[in-house]
């Protein structure tokens, strides 16, 4: 009698098997890699509703951070200044820029401009600006060369292993705290940014927590 | 740039709520005829789940959007995430209670004590600490009424200034208004009083002082109050008087007792604390020796004391029971003439006021301990009958009620209710929609402390300001304010009518000291200036007094909680256990076991019904549950008033048996009661249920000695049982930076609760119900635990706070299988909620019973405005998740910040600067906190003291919280009789 089904079917069926196999895989790597934050949350740039640029303002003009991010040597939040800071310079330079049309029209009526945030951490965990910046750690370490960026861009994953990196290690990310906000600094020569690191760690004992209750309460 | 994060760089990549408003999707959107999402062909249901599938990956892919909100305006001094304090005050039967407001992002989120305050220093009470979560109540009035149906403040305003200009010289009109001994305020009911000249007043209040103020005018025959200096008295004899308690604006009274029973060494002196009452009151658990005597009884003890103080000559203490007791307590009175004090509770009668006061002339108190000064707000015996005649003599035309709950509050044999209709136009100003204004045809809403400008004078004089921290929420506006605006005055506002009141008074530059005094809190150096009056002694022994009662009383009670009613809709001190009978979510008739045996009435333990009795004053009835309190005199009934609210908010709803239908005007303290079981049974809720776990059961939980003994054997509390205590773990290293720890001295605990609600308020604790509770999930992350000691007639109370004790050896840690709850380097015993799987795996293998897990989620369903009270500082925890103290770490770690950035430079957390929301607010300073490894640090010393102990200290799980044993100050005249009841209170260790 005649097989119903022909010998070949084995290899087939065989094949099927194989490749269902490296298709689940395929999707469970490709699932682990795309969900992980330096994927899923680095690149994140969101159109804001005034087309500030950091580059025009921070770069070439080289404006402080710390003139519109006033609190951040005070506070957890690095504040983003009221309407009333850009009016300080735009009520002289660019009066009539329809690009800034909500900034006047806050500024006249009072409803704030609706920022959207980028660096976005869970709730559970408290960050704190004060704490890192006093101590030496600078705004690049986290938020890139905002210097350079026109729009703001998410470029750290900001998850908790990446946090932990620093806090087991702090000394590659700590400079003198004037130059915190001084996006290109470079150690003196003949040091290295971990070397004076080191110093630092030792002069402040600097001894970040690495405990849950350091972040989360 | 690869390819992935081009794809991430990608603008515009919105979440589906904001996908959901955009012009191309509502265009597709619209392009769908619903008719068509009707038909079930299989073709369309498989498009519209396929649709539903991609769309709910878009909603994963991306997080919502959040936005930064920032200033159009700066404001000064504001700094994003820090919080604004603000001392102000608030006015609670009359009193003003000096507090500070925690304002996060403007939003009040916790009250304290206002440290620089004389009468809070710092501390604050169950009341004012609960009555922030009543300022976001999504239950409270907010719009103006009119007969029941919404109207406006316009609408009322155009109705007032029409039907106030026509009642000519006040005929007719009458006000019940809420006490407040504010200048200002009183300078508007001047004002209205001058305008209306024949107008009622009743300034009411259900809990007051008037007969100590009565008993006063009596003995030296000047208004006056008697005040009371606890931290100069080395022997206080309390008479019916819980000042610990319910009684008093407790606070200060508690930091001042408190300050005289910290005995670190053997040797050391402590004062000594007499009390004589029926019920059993936190006072008389503080006691070193109690007298159970019925309320009516209290006269002639109080007569029999000033009998024996008078005596020349060393006075003979025989006998035995009352006698004895008497005659030591007289004795011991005269030995330290001039450092003692008698106080007497304000539901005795005048007379017994002035006996007490005759009792302190004579012994020279007057003067060092008790002083007499101007009483804060009048008696209104008086105008209580005025206006309780009018009222049913129909000749009330116009009735404001300006705050407060007449309807509730006032005496039975008033019969508000039915007066009431017969008034024509009823106006109240209120809180919420209560009893009265279910009757009222206008119904306004009043704005809540926090909201209104305001003064009032604290118990000893102070004037104290209130700032509020928020615009009203809800629309609502003062007593003061609509007072102002019913008189016609020119100013209305209540920023100017306190402003303008206080700048007048000032002298010098103004403006700066109404700076200082809004900085303050209060006006420094306001506070009464003693009065020169003395007592006639004479005249007093000579005043015949009431006669004892041979029948049952029933004592009229505050709760420890809702107070007189007015935070009925307040769950977080309506789910706070009554200190005494820890009863949740009700009220109950407390009774000793012999009276309760007389009447064959059961109590019910651990989830089942118990009887309840019906009490029976004059012509009112109610029938409550019965809670057995052992020590409580036969034939005495304790009922807390407050409960039972018909017309409340969803929280009050239900709750407890309404005691204010059984008291009469004349009646007001105590009233004789027929009692007998009644038919019904039923459920109460308590959190400490368990007829075995009023005692210790042979442990040594609370350790607790003479004082007599602690001198002869002074390390007592630090014995272990047991075999040597080693760990099969390695040793932690703590020999480095902060180590935090904490004692607890349980001989200044009172347990008064305060911390509980410090708690609640700091940590975001979630309040369960009273189901729930019966199950044992309330979420309270200290539990305060109350232990009766020796025989049932003589029963004494032991009072033990029990949060997480931060093991060492946490045995918690070692079970929890995913590493939830681990060890910090400071000695803490961290908790990450987000780690949490909820095995209860920890719950289960912790000895003290401190975990509390979610079982369901209780931040669900909460309403925004509900949310605003929040502390942003800590994380809402979630269904399925374990929680417990954690030693405020959001505080810790801000105090840890804070030495970081300070700006003179980087410098280790000095001690006492990082205080725990329970240690900050013991208004007995019971609660150190600090780092252990520092030795100068407060609580070094504390754990240096021989009293330190650790509890369950056999289990080597070495606590990081420790307890200081309790003393008790025997007199030694009366250690005979009372060696029974040491004896077997040691013996139960």
């Amino acid at each position: 009698m005649k097989p119903i089904f022909p010998k070949s079917l084995d290899f087939m069926i065989r094949a099927a098997g194989a490749g269902l196999g490296v298709a689940i895989l395929t999707g469970v790597a490709a699932y682990s890699y795309f969900t992980l934050p330096v994927v899923l949350d680095t690149g994140y740039r969101p159109e804001q509703p005034v087309p500030y640029s950091h580059k025009l303002h921070a770069g070439n003009m080289g404006m402080d951070c710390y003139y519109c991010h006033n609190t951040v040597m005070k506070a957890k939040f690095a504040a983003v200044p009221a309407t009333e800071t850009c009016m300080n310079c735009h009520t002289r330079v660019k009066t009539d820029s329809a690009l800034l049309a909500p900034i006047r029209k806050s500024y006249a009526t009072g409803e704030p401009v609706k920022w959207v945030k980028v660096h976005i951490l869970p709730d559970y965990a408290y960050f704190n600006h004060s704490a890192h910046i006093t101590v030496g750690v600078s705004c690049v370490s986290c938020h890139g060369r905002v210097d350079q960026m026109v729009e703001i861009t998410q470029v750290k994953p900001l998850n908790m292993g990446w946090c932990l990196e620093c806090h087991r290690n702090p000394a590659p990310n700590l400079r003198p705290a004037e130059f915190v906000t001084k996006l290109d600094w470079e150690p003196p020569a003949g040091k290295t940014a971990t070397e004076i690191g080191l110093e630092i760690v030792k002069a402040k004992a600097i001894n970040p927590p690495v405990n849950c209750g350091g972040c989360h309460r | 740039m690869s390819l992935v994060q081009i794809s991430n760089a990608k603008k515009q990549r919105l979440p589906l709520d904001q996908l959901g408003q955009t012009p191309e999707f509502q265009g597709w959107a619209e392009g769908i005829d619903p008719q068509e999402l009707d038909s079930n062909s299989r073709r369309d249901i498989l498009k519209i789940m396929a649709a539903g599938a991609g769309l709910a990956g878009l909603v994963s892919c991306r997080r919502p959007q959040q936005n930064i909100v920032s200033f159009s305006k700066g404001v000064e001094d504001l700094i994003p995430g820090k919080p604004f304090y603000y001392n102000t005050s608030f006015n609670l039967g009359g009193v003003a209670q000096g507090l500070r407001i925690e304002a996060n992002d403007g939003r009040p989120t916790k009250v304290e004590g206002n440290p620089m305050h004389p009468t809070s220093k710092g501390a604050a009470s169950t009341y004012s600490q609960g009555s922030v979560l009543g300022l976001y109540d999504p239950d409270r009035s907010s719009f103006v009424k009119k007969d029941q149906s919404a109207s406006s403040w316009d609408a009322f305003g155009a109705f007032a200034k029409e039907h106030f200009s026509k009642l000519g010289d006040g005929e007719g009109l009458a006000f019940v208004c809420e006490r407040n001994a504010g200048d200002s305020y009183r300078s508007v009911v001047a004002a209205a009083q001058k305008k209306w000249p024949k107008a009622l007043w009743l300034h009411w209040e259900a809990l007051n002082h008037d007969n100590a103020v009565l008993g006063a005018a009596m003995a030296t025959g000047v208004i006056a109050e008697p005040s009371y200096s606890y931290d100069k008295a080395e022997v206080v004899v309390a008479l019916d008087h819980d000042f610990l308690g319910t009684d008093a604006t407790t606070i200060l009274p508690t930091k001042q007792f408190s300050q005289k029973r910290k005995v670190l060494k053997a040797g050391e002196p402590m004062n000594r604390l007499y009390v004589a009452e029926g019920h059993f009151s936190l006072t008389g658990g503080m006691a070193d020796h109690r007298l159970r005597l019925k309320p009516s009884e209290i006269g002639g003890f109080a007569a029999e004391i000033l009998k024996l103080v008078q005596e020349n000559g060393e006075i003979k203490v025989e006998g035995d029971g009352r006698k004895k007791f008497v005659a030591a307590l007289a004795k011991d009175l005269k030995k330290n003439a001039g450092k003692s004090l008698v106080t007497v509770g304000p539901r005795q009668a005048p007379e017994v006021h002035a006996l007490a006061l005759a009792i302190n002339q004579a012994l020279g108190n007057i003067g060092t301990t008790v002083q007499l000064v101007q009483p804060l707000t009048a008696p209104q015996a008086e105008p209580l009958k005025a206006f309780g005649s009018a009222l049913s003599a129909g000749n009330i035309s116009t009735l404001v009620v300006l705050g407060g709950n007449p309807a509730y509050t006032l005496p039975v044999d008033l019969n508000f209710v039915d007066g009431a209709k017969k008034v024509k136009t009823l106006i109240h100003l209120g809180l919420e929609h209560d009893e009265t204004g279910a009757l009222a045809h206008w119904c306004l809403p009043q704005a809540h402390y926090l909201e209104a400008w305001g003064d009032g004078r604290s118990s000893d004089g102070t004037a104290s300001i209130q700032q509020p921290v928020i615009a009203p929420l809800y629309g609502g506006k003062s007593a003061q304010e609509v007072l102002a605006e019913l008189t016609g005055l020119e100013v209305t506002r209540a920023y100017d009518l306190v402003k303008n009141f206080w700048l007048q008074s000032f002298s010098g530059d103004k403006e700066k000291a109404w700076k200082k005094s809004l900085h303050d809190g209060m006006i420094e150096g306001s506070a009464y200036v003693p009065l020169k009056a003395s007592v006639d002694v004479k005249k007093v022994a000579a005043m015949p007094l009431p006669s004892p009662s041979s029948g049952s009383e029933l004592v009229f009670l505050a709760a420890n909680g809702v107070y007189d009613g007015r935070f009925a809709n307040n769950a977080w001190l309506v789910e706070l256990p009554d200190p005494m009978t820890k009863v949740v979510w009700d009220n109950c008739v407390t009774m000793s076991k012999r009276t309760a045996q007389s009447l064959k009435a059961n109590m019910g333990y651990s989830a089942e019904e118990g009887d309840m009795v019906s009490l029976t004053v004059g012509s009112g009835s109610i029938d409550a549950a019965v809670v057995i309190v052992p020590g409580q005199a036969d034939g005495v009934f304790g009922i807390t008033l407050g409960y039972g609210r018909e017309t409340v908010g969803r929280v009050g709803k239900l709750a407890g048996f309404n005691a204010y239908k059984l008291r009469s005007s004349t009646g007001l303290g105590f009233a004789p009661v027929t009692v007998a079981k009644a038919a019904k049974r039923y459920f109460l809720v308590r959190t400490q249920d368990d007829p075995e776990g009023d005692t210790q059961n042979n442990r040594p939980i609370v350790r607790e000695t003479t004082l007599e003994d602690f001198a002869k054997e002074p390390k007592f509390a630090q014995e272990v049982e047991g075999p040597a205590l080693e760990s099969l773990f390695p040793d932690w290293q703590y020999d480095k930076g902060n180590q935090w720890g904490m004692t607890i001295d349980l001989n200044s605990c009172t347990g008064c609760n305060a911390c509980l609600v410090a708690c609640f308020s700091e940590n975001n604790i979630a309040m369960v119900g009273k189901t729930s509770v019966a199950k044992g999930r309330e979420m309270h992350w200290i539990r305060l635990d109350r232990y009766y000691s020796g025989e049932d007639d003589e029963a004494m109370v032991a009072v033990q706070p029990l949060n997480c004790q931060q093991c060492e050896n946490a045995p918690c840690e070692s079970v929890c299988p995913v590493a939830a709850t681990v060890h910090s380097p400071e000695g803490l015993n961290d908790m990450a909620y987000n780690r949490c799987v909820g095995t209860r795996y920890c719950m289960n293998n912790c000895p003290y019973k401190v975990r509390k897990f979610n079982y369901l989620n209780w931040t669900k369903g909460k309403t925004e405005i509900e949310n605003l009270g929040t502390n942003p500082d800590v994380s809402t925890r979630m269904r399925g998740v374990m929680e417990k103290c954690t030693y405020c770490t959001q505080r810790i770690v801000e105090g840890k910040i804070n030495a970081k950035i300070d700006p003179s430079g980087r410098r280790a957390v000095r001690d006492g600067e990082i205080q725990t929301a329970c240690q900050q607010t013991c208004p007995a300073d019971a609660i150190s906190f600090g780092n252990i490894n520092d030795p100068n640090s407060m609580v070094s010393k504390m754990k240096a003291s021989t009293r330190n102990y650790a509890l369950l200290a056999e289990l080597n799980i070495r606590p990081r919280t420790t307890y200081l044993a309790k003393l008790r100050n025997i007199n030694p005249d009366l250690a005979q009789e009372k060696k029974g009841a040491a004896v077997s209170s040691t013996a139960a260790h």
